[in-house]
């Protein structure tokens, strides 16, 4: 880079392809970060329309629109497309635009890789997709693939082993540029402990991927020799156990379901203190508390099985381990809280959305304290009560983290200012009908309706035509989400380079939109 | 058709009066109901009661262990609903009060380890006091030893299976279907009470006794759950679990299969039936008896047609939800037997995929059947639909075929 005259940097800007070879080629990580949040969203309204397909068959008890096997087909593939297509992909987008911002750096470490770590994912995702339409069709085992039933399952079993191999890779790829990224070029006087709470979270989450997605990698090839190959991992008639698949899966599926809200925590943690217009409270005991959430994470995974059977220390073992984490998470809602008291508070969108956030991932880790206590979750396991608390810890949680951190960040990106009105408008449209959809699944979780039926008995009905109409209250609220980022793109009041009166973090010295490429010369923290 | 019954908050508030006074027992579930009422009317505001349709809780109990999860499952509300009162009592006073609208200035400070040691600490030992009774149930819960019945239970696709293993009722078996008829659920009839928790032989057991119940499966995970009585079990293909009961009063007490097992997961409930002692002697001995009466000698020889309306029987109660009624099968899914290479072609292969299944599908092994049975079924797909081998399967062959 020291060759580079001054003079070649400046018209660096004009020099890239135009029209689809500017995206194709990329390596800049801004554009990078945009297809990552567009293909983010294109999942998420795939996955939406699937999950309406799902409430529209349950509005009333009976088979009305899809048949029973196709049911299944939904529910598996909502998961799996939310969970790989739609929250993961978000939260590296906010990754390849903040974090080089954030930390003072010119871009991404490892450039190209991170050109290929995006376009993995259209392949990934029309793989998946496409086992609509192969005979047997998609996956119909639930996103957690147990076999042996995802033994029986047609081709498109394997086409969903594929894409999962895929998206694997590619988040592998994310997190090592991440890691690098992070450890290595900070802006001089950057320590660590002087990093925003987003960079903070991004970089443990990244551990916990390269640590985890290697190992569901191992469990599903397991499953697609045991499928094709005549292997016998998990059958028991040929010496295997089926239930070896559930540690292997879990062990990836618990550290998961933390990549997918340690991102959320570091997105809220900026927006909080800036609306708030006061410094995080306890930052340090932010940074223990989120490693702590990932190591604890990576020992509690078995509280998924607590009916598949294990011995009495097992259960008691994985029943404390998880209760234990409701210790650093709790530590988390109360500095939020410590850093809203006394502020000078603004509630601008960014703001409405981190402060349903802590709420309604509050209320979710309520039910989750609930779940791990063992004889409850005899209980509630597999039943409407787990959908309602892992939807308040995803929806309400890692998503509107999402929104929160989009908003936030929309005028930085874009230029102009979003739609203030409509952002609000899409706020509380999203919070009511996200609770009328998921709140009344509590009461039929605990009145005893399993989870992945597509049929139910008749005391379950008026809750679940509520739950209906609440989802499709909420889905059609997200189109409004479309429109406004659509709107803010296009044009809007042109934005300050500090967006925000209280924005503190490195991106705020840059102009808006930020330019091509920023930080060539890195600033200087003190 | 549905029995849907609207009714006011202040109908909710009266039963939960009502049943405060009904016993000392019922106080916790009184305000179990008055904290779910206080959440539905924050969060749906539709004032709806808890009539049957609007259950907000778990299923009244009927085990000592079902009893223990309700109460803790009461406690940790109440404790929750603390919390949040409190968190949330500072949050929104401080959303109200610290906004720069209403002129108030940002303070300065940004840590105090005091304060954040003490709600480090405090929260551990509201867990502490959380995991203590769970603690001494799930140790109760595992103590399936000496009990005075032991019945096993088998998952299959989708369908449970009963065998009485120990104690009064020893050797009775029996598999036990969904008894909803496919009308209702296709929305040409009615819906009944019980739709979609009704089987056509439920699992009678004496009150008062302990039965362990054994759980596997013979093809994919099932769950065995019946929330009254606090039990819920994975059945596990190759493996055994177990788990018990001991239910107090007489009863119908009604669950379904809590683990996704496929295409009719949604259609394979579990009823358990709760007599008085005397009453499930009774029982005991009319199932004796009417399995005496089904015990067929292996050597008979049947006539095509016995074996063909047998078949159409055991085709209804076992092969029908993945082959249909017409044998089509669904294209990609399920294989169809009209005109399939195995239904037409020799007997022996066709004997062999019934009751050995076949690995890598859906076709699960169906051995346990009889030998009546696997032979009058075999025939009838030989000779349904367009088949036509002409051919017979006797229980003789299928006898020879299991040495």
């Amino acid at each position: 880079m020291a060759a580079v005259h001054d003079h070649d940097v400046a018209h660096a800007h004009d020099h890239h392809p135009s029209g689809m070879m500017r995206w194709m080629m990329t390596t800049n990580h801004k554009d990078i970060g945009t297809m990552y949040l567009w293909f983010s969203f294109i999942m998420f309204l795939t996955g939406g329309v699937m999950a309406l397909t799902i409430r529209a068959e349950l509005f009333q008890p009976g088979l009305q629109i899809v048949n029973p096997e196709f049911f299944n087909q939904l529910t598996t593939m909502h998961g799996l497309i939310m969970i790989f297509g739609a929250i993961m992909p978000a939260f590296v987008g906010f990754a390849n635009w903040q974090i080089p911002m954030m930390i003072g750096a010119p871009d991404m470490a490892f450039a190209r890789m991170n050109n290929w770590s995006f376009w993995l994912l259209p392949p990934a995702a029309l793989l998946l997709l496409s086992s609509f339409f192969v005979p047997g069709g998609a996956p119909a085992g639930g996103w957690t693939i147990y076999p042996p039933l995802s033994v029986q399952m047609g081709m498109g079993m394997d086409m969903a082993i594929f894409a999962i191999h895929i998206m694997g890779a590619s988040s592998i790829m994310g997190s090592i540029n991440i890691i690098t990224t992070i450890l290595n070029m900070r802006a001089p006087g950057m320590t660590l402990m002087k990093m925003p709470m987003f960079v903070w979270t991004w970089l443990i989450t990244a551990y916990l991927l390269v640590l985890v997605m290697p190992v569901l990698a191992g469990a599903v090839t397991m499953l697609l020799t045991d499928r094709n190959f005549g292997t016998n991992f998990f059958n028991a008639a040929g010496g295997g156990d089926p239930v070896m698949f559930q540690h292997i899966f879990w062990f990836f599926g618990h550290p998961e379901v933390y990549i997918m809200i340690l991102p959320a925590f570091g997105i809220v943690s900026e927006v909080i203190p800036t609306f708030a217009r006061k410094p995080l409270f306890g930052y340090s005991s932010m940074v223990y508390a989120t490693a702590s959430i990932a190591i604890l994470s990576c020992i509690v995974w078995a509280h998924h099985m607590f009916t598949a059977g294990m011995p009495v220390t097992g259960q008691l073992f994985f029943m404390y381990a998880t209760m234990l984490i409701a210790v650093p998470t709790g530590v988390k809602v109360f500095n939020w809280t410590a850093t809203m008291w006394r502020g000078s508070m603004t509630f601008e969108t960014p703001m409405l959305f981190a402060i349903g956030f802590i709420f309604l991932f509050t209320l979710g880790g309520f039910s989750g304290v609930i779940c791990a206590v063992v004889p409850i979750d005899i209980q509630v396991q597999d039943t409407y009560y787990v959908i309602a608390h892992f939807h308040y810890v995803l929806v309400s949680g890692a998503l509107f983290g999402i929104f929160s951190g989009a908003y936030y960040w929309l005028p930085k990106w874009t230029g102009h200012m979003y739609d203030e009105t409509l952002g609000k408008v899409h706020f509380w449209l999203t919070m009511i009908f996200f609770n009328l959809t998921f709140f009344v699944q509590h009461f039929l979780g605990l009145a005893g309706m399993p989870r992945r039926i597509p049929d139910y008995a008749l005391q379950f009905a008026d809750f679940n035509m509520i739950s209906s109409i609440g989802a499709f209250g909420f889905g059609l609220s997200q189109l409004l989400f479309l429109y406004v980022v659509l709107k803010c793109i296009r044009g809007g009041a042109k934005a300050p380079a500090k967006t925000w009166e209280g924005g503190k973090t490195l991106e705020w010295t840059l102009p808006s939109p930020a330019p091509y490429h920023s930080f060539e010369t890195p600033p200087v923290v003190r | 058709m549905r029995p849907v019954t609207h009714c006011g908050i202040l109908e909710l508030l009266a039963r939960t009066v009502i049943s405060n006074q009904v016993g000392g027992n019922m106080s916790s579930k009184a305000a179990a109901s008055i904290v779910g009422m206080m959440a539905i009317a924050l969060y749906s505001g539709l004032g709806m009661a808890a009539a049957d349709p609007y259950q907000l809780n778990l299923p009244e109990p009927q085990t000592i262990i079902a009893r223990q999860i309700y109460d803790q499952h009461t406690m940790l509300l109440w404790i929750c609903l603390a919390i949040f009162i409190g968190v949330f009592g500072v949050m929104f006073y401080s959303v109200l009060k610290h906004r720069k609208s209403v002129g108030y200035k940002a303070a300065n400070f940004h840590h105090s380890t005091t304060v954040e040691i003490i709600w480090t600490i405090i929260p551990f030992f509201i867990l502490v006091g959380m995991a203590f009774p769970a603690t001494k149930t799930i140790i109760a819960m595992k103590d399936t030893s000496s009990p005075d019945i032991t019945i096993k239970t088998t998952g299959y696709q989708w369908k449970w299976g009963y065998d009485y293993l120990t104690g009064e009722g020893e050797g009775i078996s029996f598999l036990s279907n969904l008894a909803t008829p496919r009308a209702q659920i296709e929305n040409a009839s009615p819906k009944e009470e019980n739709y979609l928790l009704e089987v056509d032989n439920p699992v009678v057991v004496p009150v008062g006794k302990k039965v362990r119940i054994i759980i596997t499966a013979n093809d994919v995970l099932h769950a065995w759950w019946v929330p009254a009585l606090g039990v819920k079990q994975d059945a596990i293909p190759g493996y055994i679990r177990d788990a018990w009961f001991t239910i107090d009063k007489p009863g119908t007490y009604r669950g379904q299969c809590a683990e996704l097992c496929g295409k009719d997961h949604g259609f394979m409930p579990i009823v358990v039936e709760a007599v008085e002692p005397e009453k499930y002697t009774q029982w005991v001995a009319e199932q004796k008896s009417k399995s005496a009466a089904a015990v067929v000698d292996v050597s008979k020889e049947f006539t095509m047609d016995e074996l063909k309306a047998e078949g159409e029987k055991v085709y209804a109660a076992n092969c029908v939800a993945c082959h249909q009624a017409n044998g089509k099968g669904i294209p990609g899914t399920f294989a169809a037997l009209d005109g399939s290479k195995v239904a037409t072609g020799p007997k022996a292969g066709h004997i062999d995929i019934v009751m050995n299944g076949k690995t890598g599908t859906a076709m699960a092994a169906f051995k346990h059947l009889s030998d009546v049975q696997i032979a009058a079924v075999v025939t009838y797909e030989r000779n349904a639909w367009g088949n036509a081998a002409g051919d017979v399967v006797q229980p003789s062959e299928i006898n020879e075929f299991r040495k």
